[in-house]
């Protein structure tokens, strides 16, 4: 965690060919090991455990196929607590060539807007030592799911966006042309566009891969890249954290019961044969249509 | 709704109530339709009903967008517009239109608002509707709530958009106090379809385009259709059987597939199931999954987180069966057993069957 702060990014020297491909991954809370506190209704985050957002490994995952095919290196880049360089280790350890995180108590309490204007600030600064020709993300985060960070990284950055892509068919280095299928209303998208562009890359879209062991030994050795914002190239901190998110959060809050509390069936001893009957009775009779439709339908 | 909350993010700068000079002139709410080889996603029609109620409640008016290729669909959508609550529909039709692409739909958007100023725009949260709202939003500078729950207009007139946090384990409400328009996207099904009115005309403006097909990089080469399209089946259905972590095992869902079976309806499941790779996510039932508004929603085993809750909450009656008598999801069910589902579920098709096959005996 205390890392010294590296000026640059000395590890390894960029590859002089093949794809620079930036994958964007985010630390996230293990949401099914989340709890809430019954009376303050505040998250208590205590002890739970972090991984990195499980979309964020299927782009993960096809950057590293790409690189795998054409050459290049993949770097992931992640803004959070120091404690997010976790994430950034365990990217590593999966076959990631270099990582770089963005940690400044500046960034705290980002919006999605702020959030896509650090990363993408980081993003141009790492772009200076070598043109990016591909930045990937997941399609959402599982603690935030809004799925609106990456298109707002495509749209400062000026990439081709290309969201839900659910397989890349092709990518023609001469050309700087791919190929992709994106998931939209009733069927797949099939669209060619160019590099440099953005890719959120739908679930399911590929089988992560397990680290070998020796990039897992590499891991635990790497350097990670730590930038402040300053030196990740942020010349106005007003655009940044709570000052530069434009959206506000109010008020945090769980629901109320129903006002009608739920109608209990209760049936004499707990034969489920009766325990059926009884809500059959209870659903038709709130209902007494369903029955005549169900009825018609059924003959 | 509670109100007992901490308050988030007290004395956060941008507070601050005094709307900026440049944004006092935004009026209006608007509604993105969403078009799609020539067919408007219903969702357009339900953010139409409810824009309504919004736009009533702040007395201004209701505004369509709807963009498309020079054809018969496109103004078919127009009209049916106003049948569902718009009073001006503005309208743009080019060929580079023809199919959702991000770069002019986002210049074309972007162009409508800087031209019209609406203060707010909504959109549904579809893979279009998404893909849109983050490059239009981005481009303004302004702030974008997804997948809203609900949409209210405040005392100040501003927009409050609730929608769950943390992973889906609480409700905020969310507000864009200083930059307009304030935009939302919310998912299908969350607000109910309204009744057409084809007696409702309204007024029509004409954009068009900057962009020329030569400046666009990303091109079409092919659309494939799905063969079913399930998730759209899910979200619509009339009759809807989901199960939880309670059925312990993928096998086990074959009880909740056979309940669906036997009363005509669809099946889905909670989030932790498709975590657990037992069912694909187009299965998924809540926030982040498919949200439904069925006659009848039968949930086995699952014990009502709220991204479940408000998922199903549009249903309009709910059976929950959870051996937990504690479980969340009897705050919200109109219906409860307190019994394991997978004795249960058996019986209930069985019975079901039973009744529907003859029902002269059932009465």
């Amino acid at each position: 965690m205390d890392e010294p702060i590296i000026e640059g990014l000395d590890p390894p020297p960029p590859a002089p060919t093949g794809l620079n491909i930036l994958v964007c991954i985010k630390q996230v809370p293990d949401s099914a090991q989340i709890r809430v506190h019954p009376v303050t209704n505040t998250i208590m985050r205590q002890g739970v455990p972090t991984i990195i957002n499980p979309y964020d490994l299927f782009a993960l995952e096809e950057a590293m196929r790409l690189r795998d095919e054409y050459g290049g290196q993949v770097t992931v880049l992640c803004m959070g607590p120091p404690m997010a360089e976790d994430a950034l280790r365990r990217a590593l350890g999966l076959g990631a060539d270099r990582a770089v995180l963005i940690t400044d108590r500046r960034f705290a309490g980002s919006d999605t807007l702020a959030t896509s204007f650090a990363l993408a600030t980081a993003l141009g600064k790492i772009a200076e030592e070598r043109a990016i020709d591909i930045v990937f993300t997941g399609k959402q985060t599982i603690d935030g799911d809004t799925a609106q960070v990456g298109p707002g990284i495509a749209r400062r950055m000026g990439l081709n966006q290309l969201t839900y892509v659910s397989a890349i068919d092709s990518l023609d280095m001469g050309r700087r042309s791919i190929v992709v299928r994106r998931r939209s209303e009733g069927g797949v998208q099939v669209l060619r566009s160019a590099l440099p562009c953005l890719i959120t890359m739908l679930e399911d879209s590929n089988v992560v891969r397990r680290g070998s062991i020796q990039d897992m030994l590499r891991a635990a050795r790497a350097p990670v890249t730590i930038w402040s914002a300053e030196e990740a190239g942020v010349e106005d901190p007003l655009k940044c954290g709570l000052r530069g998110s434009p959206t506000v959060v109010k008020r945090v809050f769980a629901p109320s019961p129903r006002e009608e509390s739920a109608e209990m069936v209760t049936v004499e001893g707990k034969d489920p044969a009766r325990i059926g009957e009884a809500i059959i009775d209870l659903i038709f009779a709130r209902d007494p249509k369903l029955e005549v439709a169900l009825t018609a339908t059924a003959s | 709704m509670t109100e007992p909350a901490k308050p988030a993010a007290a004395g956060r700068a941008s507070m601050k109530k005094e709307l900026p000079e440049r944004f006092k002139d935004y009026k209006n709410v608007w509604v993105v339709v969403e078009i799609e080889r020539g067919r408007v996603h219903p969702v357009s029609w339900e953010l139409m009903g409810e824009g309504r109620k919004l736009a009533d409640r702040l007395g201004v008016q209701l505004c369509a967008v709807v963009l498309g290729p020079k054809a018969a669909s496109t103004k078919a959508a127009v009209k049916q517009t106003y049948h569902y609550g718009a009073d001006v529909c503005y309208i743009c039709e080019d060929a580079a239109l023809t199919d959702y692409r991000n770069a002019p739909y986002t210049e074309i958007l972007t162009d409508l608002v800087n031209k019209h100023k609406p203060e707010i725009l909504l959109l549904g949260a579809t893979p279009l509707g998404r893909d849109l709202a983050g490059s239009v939003a981005t481009t303004l500078g302004t702030g974008l709530t997804a997948d809203s729950t609900e949409l209210r207009i405040d005392d100040d007139n501003s927009l409050a958009a609730t929608r769950p946090t943390f992973g889906g384990t609480l409700l905020c409400t969310i507000y864009t106090l200083n930059f307009r328009p304030q935009m939302a996207t919310v998912r299908p099904r969350v607000f109910a379809m309204p009744e057409a009115d084809t007696t409702r005309a309204g007024r029509m403006v004409w954009e068009s385009l900057r962009m020329k097909e030569e400046d666009i990089v990303t091109k079409i080469l092919e659309f494939v259709a799905d063969n079913t399209s399930s998730e759209a089946n899910l979200a619509y259905a009339d009759i809807v059987v989901a199960g939880g972590m309670g059925l312990q095992n993928e096998a086990n869902f074959r009880h909740v597939k056979r309940l669906a079976q036997v009363l005509g309806g669809d099946y889905g499941c909670s989030r932790p199931v498709v975590q657990k790779g037992w069912l694909p996510a187009e299965r998924q039932i809540g926030q982040t999954g498919n949200t439904i508004r069925p006659r009848l929603y039968i949930a086995a085993g699952i014990s009502g987180a709220i991204q479940h809750r408000v998922g199903v909450e549009g249903a309009d009656l709910i059976v929950a069966i959870n051996t937990d008598p504690d479980a969340k999801i009897f705050e919200f069910a109109h219906l409860g057993v307190v019994a394991d589902a997978l004795t249960v579920l058996p019986a209930l098709s069985d019975a079901f069957a039973r009744r529907l096959r003859a029902p002269a005996l059932a009465s």
